[in-house]
């Protein structure tokens, strides 16, 4: 199940607002994509990201994936456990998996440029087909 | 090429009835994976696996000048082959390079099948036809007739033995077999690309998919590509488009056990022995990264502003758990613990040469 309180890219994060922060991750469906993650580089605490700006990579055993940065901000806070537990990504995406907190520049980008969960879910329906 | 339909092999329908993740793999549509590359690679080096093979090329070499025509074309020496023995080899342009890796089979000295890897299979069969003119010689492609199964892991004898008439346990690495498997003609050989224990059954491809679905009742895991790439670069087993190509010689690729001088004249052999006695310009070694980060296939090796070598094959090992590949490097470059620089997306990173083959199985 894809969760709604959380919204979605086209290149398949997420992001779980909380005040003015959100948890940024990638989906259930990228996770599966990818199979087994085995290294996520991240960005240092206190990079400034523009919407879609490249935010870190994630490496499955096959291949390597860039992340992108659903909406602007700031870094405040990186998943430290995912350099010992990188699999995280993979048994709990939407939770212990999660990879960036950001502070949102502009909270009117989620609304602009994200899709809902009924329509991530259709999205993937029909890239997947 | 991109319209062209994929390729299947005969067990195409058992693969996908098997959760398997299908990919086009060099126009052949396989199975990358089914529950995880981690636990296939995993059972394979702690249980049994079984590998869909059957893209690979099967040339049947027969003649009274069958010894003759691959004499000519290897480096390793055929005529050491004894009935009912295997061996590795690489057959050879003029200039040394790979036309590409193989297995031959002897079944009698002017007897032998040529097994191949499976985008290469059209262009060594025209190359050991041309190479058979003026020779008693005739090279018969027969890979459609065959699929071929690859059982590998420390369990691989426990779960085979009971469907064949062939006795495994005297069965030695590198020998084969013609017998019966689930009451079917089959050839059995002692091989494989993943540096275990394990067995390879050739058979009608009509029998495949009840046999392949039989091994993995007796407790084998279907495994896809990803396990077989993680495997084999483990055991330092070469990859043909990824460590060696048409550019690279043997002594480059650091299969100097596969090149017999005392065998007489054949292709390449002048460019080999000059670079026994010189020193090759380069050579692949193995390494491991330092530095975090997987350095992959194509990713450039640096010195400076100068690009020194290249990274022909890099993952993360399942059975280290370490970051690992092969590279090219100048020869000076390639003594155990010698340290130098991937450029991994334009990030320099640390990486240091290291003994191979990087996992050996206990005996």
């Amino acid at each position: 199940m894809t969760p709604e309180d959380s919204r979605y890219s086209k290149s398949h994060e997420y992001i779980h607002m909380e005040g003015g922060v959100g948890t940024v991750g990638i989906t259930d469906y990228a996770q599966k994509e990818l199979g087994d993650v085995v290294f996520v580089e991240l960005p240092q605490p206190g990079t400034v990201l523009d919407a879609g700006d490249e935010l870190g990579s994630i490496e499955s055993v096959k291949a390597v994936s860039e992340l992108f940065s659903p909406v602007g901000g700031e870094v405040v806070e990186i998943n430290e456990r995912l350099t010992e537990k990188p699999e995280l990504v993979n048994t709990d995406p939407y939770g212990d998996g999660w990879l960036i907190k950001l502070r949102v520049a502009d909270p009117t980008e989620i609304d602009e440029l994200l899709m809902t969960a009924e329509e991530y879910d259709e999205y993937v329906e029909t890239e997947s087909h | 090429m991109a319209d062209q339909p994929l390729k299947q092999t005969p067990l195409n329908q058992l693969e996908k009835a098997l959760g398997g993740k299908m990919v086009d793999f060099g126009g052949w549509e396989l199975p990358v994976q089914y529950s995880g590359i981690l636990e296939e690679h995993e059972a394979v080096r702690t249980s049994a696996g079984v590998f869909d093979v059957s893209h690979m090329g099967e040339l049947l070499v027969r003649g009274p000048q069958a010894l003759e025509l691959l004499q000519r074309n290897t480096c390793n020496d055929v005529s050491k082959l004894e009935d009912g023995r295997i061996h590795y080899n690489g057959l050879l342009y003029p200039t040394a390079g790979f036309v590409d890796d193989i297995l031959i089979y002897r079944t009698a000295v002017d007897d032998y099948c040529v097994v191949v890897n499976a985008s290469n299979t059209d262009k060594d069969f025209e190359w050991l036809l041309d190479n058979a003119k003026g020779l008693d010689v005739k090279v018969e492609n027969v890979s459609a007739d065959v699929a071929q199964l690859a059982l590998q892991g420390p369990r691989s004898e426990a779960i085979l033995q009971p469907m064949t008439d062939v006795p495994l346990a005297p069965m030695k690495y590198y020998r084969f077999a013609k017998g019966n498997v689930d009451g079917v003609p089959a050839h059995v050989s002692r091989t494989g690309y993943t540096g275990e224990d394990g067995f390879e059954v050739y058979v009608d491809p009509e029998h495949a998919p009840r046999i392949m679905q039989k091994m993995i009742d007796a407790g084998a895991k279907p495994c896809g590509l990803g396990a077989r790439d993680t495997l084999r670069l483990e055991a330092k087993m070469a990859l043909y488009g990824n460590d060696i190509d048409h550019t690279t010689t043997p002594i480059e690729a650091d299969l100097s056990w596969i090149v017999k001088s005392d065998k007489g004249d054949y292709n390449g052999r002048d460019v080999i022995e000059r670079e026994k006695k010189e020193g090759p310009r380069r050579k692949l070694a193995g390494f491991e990264m330092i530095d975090r980060g997987i350095a992959r296939h194509g990713y450039p090796i640096v010195d400076g502003k100068e690009e020194i070598g290249v990274v022909t094959s890099g993952t993360m090992s399942p059975s280290l758990k370490k970051m690992i590949g092969l590279a090219y490097l100048p020869l000076d470059k390639t003594a155990l613990g010698t340290e130098f620089l991937v450029l991994i997306r334009g990030k320099e990173t640390r990486a240091r040469v290291v003994q191979t083959p990087f996992y050996k199985r206990a005996k």
